[in-house]
């Protein structure tokens, strides 16, 4: 257990700047969600936390004592990775016991801490297999596994669920969150899907092209977005953006608009297609300007004839105004 | 045609099948006659092998035969010329194998000044076997004072381009997830190679083992420069050595009953190693 500083953290590559300085000061026991686009240095980031990757300026912290010259194996951290990284030849029980074994742990114990390990994540039937005789589940929960035995003091994952099908992955994520919150370890998450971010992160940082643009809790960031970009990848489907007279832009989240007569909304427009998920149901129109706009509405709401002239309605209240350069100017 | 369920392997039935064998019986016993007739000749007296028409049911000389070649030969005992063939086949392989699993590992696993040239230079050796370079290889050998020793036998063939390339061509296929994950495990870059990346590698060394025996085993130019002591001569040169000069008489069943005795251990490595050789020319362990 342990607190994480990163302080200005940057990372150039040669002359390529990826990473343009990230300070957060992470609490023992927090999870934190690292959440933005392909490429836009999530990887990184968390890379450096791990001692894969050079700092190239800023400093790293773990319990507060600085790490940038350590190597990965010395920073008390485990980290699990998108493709499990398992090592083919060994059992699980060896893939789990394998960073103990080089600590020269005695064999009783490392014994004791992967079978511990094995209970927790339900792979006892599985001890003496190969990882190639597992399912994907299966794997994703001995590099799990892997990391649990070690009891390091930060948990470092890097899109650990984006090689599982959609219902795997939701429910490994409930057990990753779990499993966290019962070993109360400090936990790091990369990810590109924000769904996973909302419902895993205590705090989430949302990154893009190497600037953490927003960093606090998932309904926070939410309901408050800093900048435009936040606005729209925070949420789904993302936020309505329309030009603002003043050269910005106005947000608007699909749920909170609704379709209402040509005459009774704030814009008027067209139904282009709609999408009935049951639950609820998906409008998109064609303003009169040419932009599109979706309206997420109730399932029990009637459904909008396709080719339609409507008119979208919201709350004066609820939108989100951000300026040029994409900050948010209505301040909260 | 069927799927076979066991093996997955296309099966034929009927006349296919049949035609298939007997075309496969006819290739074996075509290659297979040559062997036997030198098995024969290898039972015989020299003066049933003179006189036509050739037998071709084995004689009832095979021990004293063989006895002879092990024992005396004819410019050497033959035990002596198959324990210099082992030691030469074995110190090129697996001489070969270490120093190309090294060279590999350091090519793709550091960044270093001139990693790039010296792949390159490494790969451009590709080009010059030992028949190019023999002059000078034979003169620095010589200066070394290694004719007539097993060093001589083994260090000029020891480097192998092939080896190295193909390791690297492996080592490049496994993910650096995997590297990284032992990294945070703690393992050292010589721990990472000797608990990972060598038993990943398992079955390539295998299959390449038993190329490289073979290789190290049929070497004969250079034995036959760098060797003039008989007591030095490996067995494939040797054969070639017990050829009569001018008048002569050849005694073809010793000569027959060596040639037997340097097929074996070939054979032997070939058929010992076959499951992992063929393990490894087919898939490869990820
Ligand atoms: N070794 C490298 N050399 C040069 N550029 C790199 C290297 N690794 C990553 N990058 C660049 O850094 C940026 C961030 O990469 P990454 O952290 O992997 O993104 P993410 O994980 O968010 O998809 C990308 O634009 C990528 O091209
Ligand atoms: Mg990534």
């Amino acid at each position: 257990m342990a607190t994480v500083t990163l302080e200005n953290l940057h990372k150039s590559y040669g002359k390529v700047a990826v990473i343009h300085g990230v300070d957060i000061d992470i609490k023992d026991g927090e999870f934190i969600v690292i959440v933005g686009p392909s490429g836009c240095g999530k990887s990184t980031l968390l890379r450096m936390v791990a001692g894969l990757e050079g700092v190239s300026d800023g400093e790293v912290r773990i319990d507060g004592k600085r790490v940038n010259e350590k190597e990965p194996m010395d920073r008390d951290i485990a980290m699990v990775f998108q493709n499990y990284a398992l090592y083919p030849h060994m059992s699980v029980a060896q893939n789990m016991g394998y960073g103990l074994k080089i600590a020269k742990t005695p064999k009783a114990e490392i014994d004791t801490r992967v079978a511990e390990a094995a209970r927790l994540l339900q792979l006892e039937p599985y001890l003496d297999r190969r990882p190639r005789e597992l399912s994907g589940g299966q794997r994703q929960r001995v590099a799990m596994g892997r990391a649990i035995v070690r009891r390091p003091s930060v948990f470092l994952f890097d899109e650990p669920l984006s090689n599982l099908d959609a219902k795997l992955r939701v429910q490994m994520r409930l057990e990753i969150k779990q499993l966290q919150r019962e070993l109360g370890v400090t936990a790091l998450y990369v990810t590109h899907d924000q769904v996973e971010a909302m419902t895993l992160a205590d705090r989430m940082i949302v990154m893009n092209a190497g600037v953490a643009e927003q960093i606090g809790a998932p309904l926070e960031v939410y309901a408050n977005p800093r900048t435009a970009f936040v606005a729209g990848f925070i949420g789904s489907p993302p936020t309505n953006f329309m030009a603002a007279p003043d050269g910005g832009q106005i947000g608007v989240r699909p749920e909170h608009v609704s379709v209402v007569a040509p005459d009774a909304g704030n814009v008027t427009g067209r139904v282009q297609y709609t999408e009935p998920l049951g639950a609820e149901t998906l409008v998109h129109v064609i303003l009169e300007n040419g932009e599109t706009a979706t309206v997420r509405q109730d399932g029990t709401v009637p459904i909008p004839a396709e080719k339609q002239d409507v008119g979208l309605a919201w709350d004066k209240a609820v939108e989100m105004r951000f300026g040029s350069d994409g900050v948010r100017v209505d301040a909260r | 045609m069927a799927i076979d369920k066991h093996t997955g392997m296309v099966e034929k039935r009927g006349a296919g099948l049949w035609l298939t064998h007997l075309g496969l019986i006819i290739g074996v016993l075509f290659i297979f006659f040559p062997i036997w007739l030198a098995f024969v000749a290898s039972t015989v007296q020299q003066a049933d092998i003179v006189r036509p028409p050739m037998p071709l049911l084995p004689g009832g000389h095979f021990l004293e035969n063989y006895g002879k070649a092990l024992t005396s030969g004819i410019n050497a005992p033959v035990a002596t010329m198959l324990f210099n063939s082992a030691v030469m086949a074995l110190g090129i392989s697996l001489g070969k194998i270490v120093i190309s699993l090294l060279s590999a590992f350091a090519i793709v696993y550091f960044r270093f000044p001139g990693r790039t040239l010296f792949f390159w230079l490494i790969f451009l050796t590709l080009m010059l076997p030992v028949e190019v370079r023999i002059v000078p290889t034979y003169e620095v050998a010589a200066n070394f004072g290694m004719l007539n020793s097993y060093s001589g036998l083994i260090f000029p063939l020891i480097a192998s381009a092939t080896a190295t390339f193909l390791f690297r061509q492996f080592f490049m296929t496994v993910p650096d997830e995997l590297a990284e994950a032992a990294r945070v495990d703690g393992a050292r870059p010589m721990r990472f190679f000797f608990d990972i990346l060598l038993p990943m590698s398992r079955t390539n060394i295998a299959a390449l083992f038993v190329i490289l025996f073979i290789y190290g085993w049929n070497q004969y130019l250079w034995p036959l420069l760098i060797t003039t002591d008989p007591s030095m001569n490996t067995i494939v040169m040797g054969i070639k050595q017990m050829f009569p000069s001018g008048d002569d008489l050849a005694d073809w069943p010793v000569i027959m009953a060596t040639s037997i005795l340097a097929m074996i251990p070939p054979v032997a490595v070939v058929i010992g190693m076959q499951k992992l050789f063929i393990r490894g020319l087919v898939d490869s362990e990820k």
